[in-house]
């Protein structure tokens, strides 16, 4: 079974009277944790009596939700219109470099970052936009993200 | 002169875009120098006047010269421009908006009509306090003291329709839940803004939250609810927090909670987060998500006025909608009616963004049209590059060209074009931008998206999506266009929701206006903006390349030859043209075509 039960207990008690709190339940396990893993999601299933198929279904079904260990900083890239037009690809491209990360791939090798792509931060004036965890970056150009990741310390 | 001192209110403009440009830094970098030069000076923060081209922006008030408001200023030159301003002078360098003389951008804010952002930069969002010195919650004590049917007709009268892009009246929406049968009864803010492109909701929820809670309060009090949701997206984290703030205070006020203002009415709040799905701002698939499941639309009816959230009767609008009927309840229907068209009454919020001047959130009067958003409000272009299209509604809406640009903004004239009025962004775009691209690019987004409910919204999509590949890749043929159109329609026809009948639109307003680019890239295998990697080739020119050898060492395929002080030569077998040596070169001697 699981090592965190008793914080895992601790959330589920904090829900317990609210309808509808499987999706914040979800995202304050997620931050826990760091992700949703299988375990996870049966004891959540087995305490609360929601079929874990119902689980899955929801974890997969917002983008928020990870299945997988994610590393510790979350970059994420903005996708909108905006950015779009500004060439957001050419940021993409410089950070896939600077991370050393293959096609598919979204973490890198030491946990340090997780890359992923956003709908729209919507922060379009600013654009090409990314945000790594709570602070957004604007008006990037390819040659600003070494400054930028070197932040970053693990 | 220590009296004027006294006065001088510094505000910075603390909303998402300002912050992501340096604001706080420069709001820290005032908090130290105050900590350390005790000025009389008080120092504020705020949310966004909608100047994102000029973040981040500083108001400074109190003095005799009048307030003026500071564009594009940093943590290193805020203090000595702080300084000047305490000392009566007035940092022509910075000035962007002034009450007392010129300055660049007071035009641009004069051409404004500012009901939803009225206090959007100019209170501080996180106090209640400020909200009440600007007439907050006198609408909500005005309609204590109305029957709900009377607050009803005055939003009928107004004529207010649905901000989030339908333009559904609001007062008879109202109404349906009104009469609705049941005790319990629900309102929902649909605060859930995927569209890519669009940041008007962001701005209002950052930077005036509590006129949101005042409309739904007068709305909960007019259907008959007790208990409201604001489905808020996640990415926007500050506006959940400015949420939470603002319910708190109006809670501990009374504004919110039981016999409210002793008027015998109960209505609570609760702020919902989204997880990451467009698809969510569907009305349907938002209840679902705040009853905790996945969020896929159902069919209507029933509608949610009847069964909605728990399948209790539900009235759900968006944030600018809610952000208007306290205005309107204070001002009267009357008031409302003189702004705007007869059938399109009120102003509209835009989000600006793309290759604008302007960039930002502007509010102005329906009836407006499109070419004076862009040119006066807007400051016209950005760049060098000619204008080319403005893509209206996101996801759901249109690329309109340069001829349609007389086009006013209503519901209906809008819709008439082929894009929708939609949530309210507005993207410009110049010579520079391939619209095939941007078609692709769109159903891309729709295309991950889709819930997956429908067929044709799952797979429809993803094969338009496949063909607008294909052409940007040059292996189109002119029978796609026909199959693009065949998909759009059936799609269109058999989706359940808005999402997917609405998908189609981008493809099928850039092939109705914009024909020709598809055909350039199918026919001749060019793509006239030079955007789609597939179809450009770069070449030397013999006379400018120097011989510096910069391409040939940045060419990731060592594709190009050449010796030192000797012209260089691509071979164009090898190329992948990635555009690098095109990038590197100091000559402009290499020419992508």
């Amino acid at each position: 079974m699981h090592k965190d039960h008793v914080n895992l207990d601790a959330l589920m008690y904090k829900y317990r009277d609210q309808k509808g709190a499987l999706i914040p339940l979800l995202q304050e396990v997620q931050d826990l944790e760091g992700y949703l893993n299988p375990d996870t999601m049966r004891y959540i299933s087995a305490k609360l009596d929601i079929p874990v198929a119902e689980i899955y279904g929801v974890a997969t079904f917002y983008s928020m939700f990870r299945l997988k260990p994610q590393g510790k900083h979350i970059i994420r890239i903005c996708k909108g219109t905006a950015c779009h037009v500004s060439d957001v690809d050419a940021i993409k491209t410089a950070l896939m470099d600077y991370l050393k990360l293959g096609q598919g791939e979204d973490t890198t090798q030491d946990f340090r970052f997780t890359l992923v792509e956003v709908a729209c931060l919507g922060c379009c004036s600013l654009a090409p936009v990314i945000m790594i965890d709570d602070h957004t970056y604007g008006k990037l150009t390819p040659d600003a993200i070494a400054g930028i990741l070197d932040k970053y310390a693990y | 002169m220590e009296t004027a001192v006294e006065k001088t209110i510094i505000k910075v403009g603390l909303a998402s875009c300002g912050i992501a440009a340096g604001a706080q830094e420069v709001y820290d970098r005032l908090e130290a120098y105050l900590a350390e030069n005790p000025l009389p000076v008080q120092l504020k923060q705020t949310a966004c006047i909608g100047m994102c081209f000029e973040e981040p922006v500083v108001e400074l008030s109190g003095m005799p010269q009048g307030t003026i408001t500071l564009g594009k200023v940093d943590a290193d030159n805020i203090i000595p421009l702080i300084n000047e301003y305490i000392q009566g002078g007035t940092p022509a360098s910075h000035v962007i908006l002034a009450e007392n003389c010129d300055a660049p951008r007071n035009e641009l804010l004069a051409s404004q009509q500012r009901i939803v952002l009225s206090n959007c930069g100019v209170i501080d969002p996180t106090s209640l306090e400020d909200y009440e010195s600007q007439g907050g919650y006198q609408a909500l004590r005005k309609a204590l003291a109305m029957t709900p049917e009377d607050i009803i007709s005055v939003v009928k009268d107004a004529g207010l329709r649905g901000r989030g892009g339908a333009g559904f009246s609001t007062g008879v929406k109202w109404s349906f839940a009104r009469v609705a049968p049941g005790d319990k009864k629900y309102v929902v803010c649909n605060a859930d803004e995927g569209d890519p492109g669009a940041f008007m909701d962001r701005s209002v929820l950052e930077g005036d939250p509590h006129k949101i809670i005042e409309g739904m309060i007068i709305g909960a009090l007019a259907i008959g609810a007790d208990e409201g949701y604001i489905y808020c997206r996640a990415e926007y984290p500050l506006a959940v927090h400015h949420l939470n703030i603002a319910i708190q205070s109006a809670t501990a006020k009374n504004y919110l909670g039981q016999d409210i203002l002793g008027s015998g009415f109960n209505f609570s709040l609760k702020v919902k987060e989204g997880a990451g799905a467009f698809v969510c701002g569907e009305e349907t698939a938002l209840m679902h998500s705040i009853e905790g499941k996945r969020g896929m639309p159902t069919i209507r009816p029933p509608y949610p006025s009847e069964s909605g959230l728990w399948e209790l009767p539900t009235n759900i609008n968006n944030v600018e909608t809610w952000a208007n009927i306290a205005w309107i309840l204070l001002h009267g229907a009357e008031e409302f009616r003189k702004m705007g068209t007869k059938d399109s009454p009120g102003t509209k919020v835009f989000a600006l963004a793309g290759k604008v001047a302007g960039s930002g959130l502007i509010e102005v009067p329906m009836g407006i049209n499109i070419r004076d958003i862009i040119y006066k409000v807007g400051g016209g272009m950005k760049s060098a590059l000619p204008f080319k299209a403005v893509q209206l509604g996101g996801p759901s809406g249109g690329c309109i060209p340069e001829s349609l640009l007389d086009t006013l903004v209503d519901y209906e004239s809008i819709n008439a074009t082929g894009a929708i009025m939609g949530s309210g962004g507005i993207v410009v775009m110049d010579t520079g931008t391939c619209i095939v691209d941007v078609a692709r690019y769109f159903l891309n987004f729709t295309q991950n998206e889709s819930c997956g409910k429908c067929t044709f919204c799952r797979l429809g999509t993803l094969r338009m999506l496949e063909i607008l590949t294909r052409i940007t890749q040059g292996k189109g043929e002119m029978e796609d266009l026909q199959r693009l159109e065949d998909l759009a329609m059936n799609i269109n026809k058999s989706s359940l929701c808005g999402l997917g009948q609405s998908a189609p639109n981008p493809v099928l307003t850039t092939l109705r206006y914009f024909r020709d680019e598809y055909i350039a890239h199918i026919e001749e295998k060019r793509c006239p903006a030079k955007v789609c990697s597939a179809l450009l080739s770069y070449r030397i020119v013999e006379d400018k390349c120097i011989g510096c050898t910069l391409c040939a060492r940045v060419c990731p395929v060592n594709c190009i030859s050449g010796s030192v002080k000797n012209p260089h030569v691509i071979d164009q077998e090898l190329c992948i043209r990635c555009g690098e040596c095109f990038k590197a070169c100091k000559f402009d001697a290499i020419v992508r075509e």
